[in-house]
């Protein structure tokens, strides 16, 4: 039963940041730089919320309620996604960083789930990382271009990363359930997982002229996986549920 | 979408005398023969202007047209629909690069047209001046204005120049499931409750008479361009479309138990042919030249966005720059 708890808790905090991150990229559709990055971004848009839904169907199956009633209908304070997900788009070089810290975090974070002992989400997890090895390869072909570009470019880029990395350290914000995840063979947990994450960034980020902050000297900014979130996020959800909302009962 | 392929200026028929009369009697000839024009082949000054015209004008239709519904994706009612309508829109994005691509094998570049969209030189489709209210009017677009642009597509597909034809192809193809899930959202709207039929009904009053208007202006009013007929640039006249659509889709709205704003509207079985009130023509020329509901809005957010990436742009352009090979 505990594992059930533990389970659950793993499902939502993954499913609301797709779903939340999904809906900030869709933002994007009609206003990026060049046309080919709106559309980048709009296909990211779609796998990460096609993702959130594949979550949501196997929780329902766990008893929750349905992925619309879940997705549309919940409170900012119900949702487990991180902060950083939530945060507004601003311009095009903090939606890179923040896509390519986030996903890079993801990829690698499925491909650790590939082999879980829940079935239902190593199947998942088998389907979804190959779709995210071109968010990565997305995002790392930008960073890399853009990171050695232009004073402006470079620039812009270092000034998103340095405001980001406290955020993209609250993607690992340990839950209750962590021991049981690792020992159960679900997960193999936040921990180990931000330790890959870094040795990712750090090469990735190697090959640019941007600077990564001393580690040791970040405070994670944390409270998203408990439903401690932003003013943004409730303005959002209220976006999002502004058609719905009209009448739940109704079909669309 | 979107693009209704409807050049509504007037074109200089006499620019083309001209031209070296062999030349242009072998080109005719070809026109004639049914076989397309490809990018180096010889072609009529008139022709080549006319065509990036007319390309450039339905790809602006496509980023402009994306922003009504685009505003709609954010807020799209469960799962089933925002995924649908992400992937709607983008494909319209995408249609916009199918067709600069198109036009600039024609010789005016991507930067050039979308410089002209934002100074107001040039046109794009005159519906998308008008505002998507409710979750209702993104679905009348996604239904019935994709069902007229794909009245003038599937014609135009078939005319002269080889790059735009297949572009249009292809288009055409995805335009299909625009209808089929725009289709599905209205009827959505029409089974469900009182306050989401109305929602409909609303949304049908509002965009009937730019719907009229999305053909273009009455053949009896517009300029009469046979040149462009036989070089096979413009397939059929704006009157000809817009009473295929009629017969296409006034029968569907009818079905769903909506009511046209038009009570002069009916077919006349004699003649085969759709009666209705005739469009405010004044209104259309008004909105057209800038004086519609959302036009400077329309042109404002393109020119932000051009604007807020303008950085990234350059920086593509930058010397020191690490080409990375894809993986894939």
């Amino acid at each position: 039963m505990s594992n059930n708890a533990a389970t659950i808790e793993l499902l939502y905090k993954m499913a609301d940041d797709q779903l939340i991150l999904g809906h900030r990229n869709s933002e994007w559709t009609g206003f990026g730089p060049i046309l080919e990055e709106d559309i980048a971004f709009s296909s990211m848009a779609q796998d990460k919320i096609g993702h959130s839904l594949a979550l949501y169907t196997i929780l329902e199956q766990l008893g929750e309620r349905a992925p619309d009633t879940v997705a549309f209908t919940r409170k900012a304070n119900q949702f487990h996604n991180c902060i950083l997900t939530e945060l507004p788009n601003g311009e095009y070089d903090f939606s890179l960083i923040r896509h390519f810290l986030f996903d890079t975090a993801e990829a690698l974070r499925f491909e650790l789930l590939k082999n879980s002992s829940f079935e239902p989400l190593a199947q998942v997890a088998r389907k979804v990382r190959g779709e995210l090895r071109y968010h990565t390869l997305h995002a790392n072909t930008w960073i890399k271009q853009l990171g050695v570009a232009t004073e402006e470019s470079v620039s812009r880029l270092q000034g998103s990363l340095n405001v980001a990395i406290p955020y993209a350290l609250g993607i690992f914000e340990e839950s209750p359930f962590e021991k049981e995840l690792i020992t159960s063979g679900i997960f193999a947990g936040e921990h180990e997982l931000k330790a890959l994450w870094i040795n990712k960034v750090e090469e990735v980020i190697g090959e640019t002229n941007l600077q990564l902050p001393d580690w040791k000297l970040q405070t994670p900014i944390l409270g998203g996986r408990i439903g401690k979130h932003s003013e943004y996020l409730q303005l959002l959800l209220d976006e999002m549920s502004e058609v719905f909302n009209i009448d739940p009962t109704a079909e669309w | 979408m979107y693009g209704g392929g409807n050049t509504f200026e007037e074109v200089k028929t006499d620019s083309f005398s001209q031209e070296d009369p062999i030349k242009l009697a072998e080109f005719e000839a070809r026109i004639e023969r049914g076989e397309k024009i490809e990018p180096s082949d010889w072609m009529p000054q008139l022709y080549r202007k006319q065509l990036i015209r007319m390309i450039e004008q339905h790809g602006h239709s496509e980023i402009i047209g994306a922003l009504p519904e685009g505003t709609w994706i954010t807020r799209a009612p469960g799962f089933k629909r925002k995924m649908a309508l992400m992937a709607k829109v983008q494909d319209e994005v995408g249609h916009a690069q199918l067709l600069y691509s198109a036009a600039e094998t024609l010789g005016k570049s991507r930067e050039q047209m979308i410089d002209d969209l934002i100074t107001g030189k040039s046109k794009y489709s005159n519906i998308f001046n008008y505002p998507t209210f409710t979750w209702a009017d993104c679905c009348f677009i996604s239904w019935l204005v994709d069902a007229g642009a794909i009245v003038n597509q599937l014609a135009n597909a078939k005319g002269s120049y080889g790059p735009y034809c297949r572009a249009l192809d292809r288009i055409c193809a995805e335009e299909s499931f625009h209808l089929k899930y725009g289709h599905h959202c209205v009827i959505y709207l029409a089974s469900g409750t009182q306050k989401q039929r109305d929602m409909f009904q609303e949304a049908l009053n509002r965009w009937w008479p730019p719907m009229m208007h999305f053909f273009g202006p009455a053949d009896k009013i517009s300029i009469h361009t046979q040149v462009l007929m036989k070089w096979k640039v413009k397939m059929g006249t704006n009157d000809d479309m817009r009473n295929q659509f009629l017969d296409m889709y006034v029968p569907k709205i009818w079905e769903l138990g909506f009511t046209i704003p038009d009570s002069q509207l009916k077919k006349n079985s004699e003649t085969g042919r759709w009666e209705y009130t005739e469009p405010d023509w004044e209104e259309f020329k008004r909105v057209i030249n800038g004086d519609g509901p959302c036009n400077k809005e329309r042109l404002e957010v393109r020119r932000i966005a051009e604007e807020r990436g303008k950085w990234v742009r350059e920086a593509m352009k930058a010397p020191n720059q690490k080409y990375v090979s894809p993986l894939a």
